[in-house]
C-alpha cells in the first residue's frame, strides 16, 4: 500500500504552521521540515514567475525517484502539501479534504490566531483519521 | 481527478451542519444589545460590528472556498454573483440579488429580500443611527480582502430604517495583485 510520509501547511508569508509525520519512513526533524517548507514556498513562487503563459498558479506536483510532492494552494494563499511514496493516488482529493478540515477545526477555533502555528487537537485527530489509507481510498470516489 | 466544479448554494446549504435560525437570530440580538450597553454610542457599535464581521470574514472565506469548490472569478461581476447566490445561501440560507452596476463594473448593490438576522427586531428611537446588520458588511469586506480585493461596503437601504429591502453597496477600491515582495531594485 502506498504510503504518505508527511503533511505540511505553510501560511501566506511562507512560514511553516503545521507539520506532521505520517509513518516511520521519511521522518524529519524540526529544522529540516522548516527548511523544506521555506524552500517549497520560494520554489512555488519562482515557478509562477517562470511560467511562459500567464495565470500560472505554481507547481502542483513534484515527482522524484523516491517521493511525490503534491501541493494545493488556496486562493487566500495558504499552501497545503503532502509528501508521499511515488504514485500514491487520490492526493489532490486528500489535500482538498484537509483544506476543509482546516477551515472547520482551525479557522473556526476562536483561540486560533490566524497565520500562527496550528495547535488544535481536534484538527490533529481528524487529520490522523483522514490519512489512514482506507480513508484516502474512499476520497477517490 | 477532475477539478471540483462550483456547487450551487442550495446543495452546500443542505449538506453542512446548521443551527436553529431562532437561536442564531437571538444570539446575534444579544450581541448587539450587549455592545450597545458597553459602548453606549451607536456609532461605536456600528464600528465594532463591522470589525467583528471583518474578523469573521477573513476566516470564513476559506470555508467558503473549500466547501463550494469555487475557484478564481474572472471579474468583479462574477465575484458579486458568487457572494449573492452562493455565499449568502451557504451561510445565511437566503439568496440575494445583484443590481445597479456602475459603468466600469466596480460598484454594485447586493439586495436581500429576506434577512434572518432581523426576524424579531424593531429599532427603538434611541438607536436610529444603528446599522443593525453591520456585521454582514464587515464579513464581505474581510472575505474579499483575503482574495486581494479591497472593497468598501455600505448599507444603502435597511428595512429597520423604513426602506423596502436590505441593500448593500459594494465598491471595489482596488485589486491588489498577489506579488511577492522581491525588492530586487532597492
Amino acid at each position: 500500500m502506498a504510503a504518505i510520509y508527511s503533511l505540511y501547511i505553510i501560511n501566506k508569508s511562507g512560514g511553516l504552521i503545521f507539520y506532521k509525520d505520517c509513518g516511520t519512513k521519511g521522518r524529519m526533524d524540526t529544522n529540516d521540515s522548516l527548511r523544506v517548507a521555506s524552500l517549497w514556498h520560494s520554489m512555488h513562487a519562482i515557478s509562477q514567475q517562470l511560467s511562459p503563459v500567464n495565470g500560472c498558479s505554481g507547481i502542483e506536483l513534484l515527482e522524484a525517484d523516491t517521493f511525490d510532492l503534491h501541493c494545493f494552494q488556496s486562493l487566500p494563499g495558504t499552501k497545503f502539501f503532502v509528501v508521499c511514496e511515488p504514485g500514491t493516488p487520490h492526493m489532490e482529493s486528500l489535500l482538498r479534504y484537509i483544506y476543509e478540515l482546516y477551515t472547520d477545526y482551525v479557522l473556526k477555533n476562536p483561540f486560533y490566531e490566524i497565520e500562527m502555528p496550528i495547535r488544535c487537537e481536534l484538527f490533529d485527530i481528524n487529520l490522523t483519521q483522514a490519512v489512514q489509507s482506507d480513508r484516502v481510498a474512499l476520497l477517490g470516489r | 481527478m477532475a477539478p471540483v466544479g462550483p456547487r450551487s448554494g442550495d446543495a452546500i446549504f443542505s449538506s453542512i451542519d446548521r443551527v436553529n435560525a431562532e437561536l442564531f437570530t437571538l444570539t446575534y440580538g444579544a450581541i448587539v444589545r450587549q455592545l450597545l450597553t458597553d459602548l453606549e454610542e451607536v456609532e461605536e457599535v456600528n464600528k465594532q460590528l463591522d470589525q467583528m464581521g471583518y474578523n469573521i470574514g477573513i476566516r470564513l472565506i476559506d470555508e467558503f472556498l473549500a466547501k463550494s469548490g469555487v475557484s478564481r472569478c474572472v471579474d468583479f461581476k462574477e465575484t458579486a454573483e458568487m457572494i449573492a447566490k452562493v455565499g449568502f445561501k451557504m451561510f445565511l440560507g437566503v439568496t440575494a440579488s445583484v443590481s445597479s452596476w456602475d459603468a466600469d463594473g466596480t460598484c454594485c448593490s447586493i439586495i436581500l429580500e429576506d434577512n434572518p438576522l432581523v426576524d424579531f427586531v424593531e429599532l427603538p428611537d434611541t438607536c436610529q443611527g444603528l446599522y443593525y446588520c453591520n456585521v454582514l458588511s464587515g464579513v464581505i469586506r474581510g472575505a474579499l480582502e483575503m482574495v486581494s480585493m479591497k472593497t468598501e461596503v455600505t448599507w444603502t437601504r435597511d428595512v429597520l430604517r423604513g426602506d423596502d429591502a436590505y441593500e448593500l453597496q459594494v465598491k471595489l477600491l482596488k485589486q491588489v495583485a498577489e506579488e511577492y515582495p522581491y525588492k530586487d531594485d532597492e
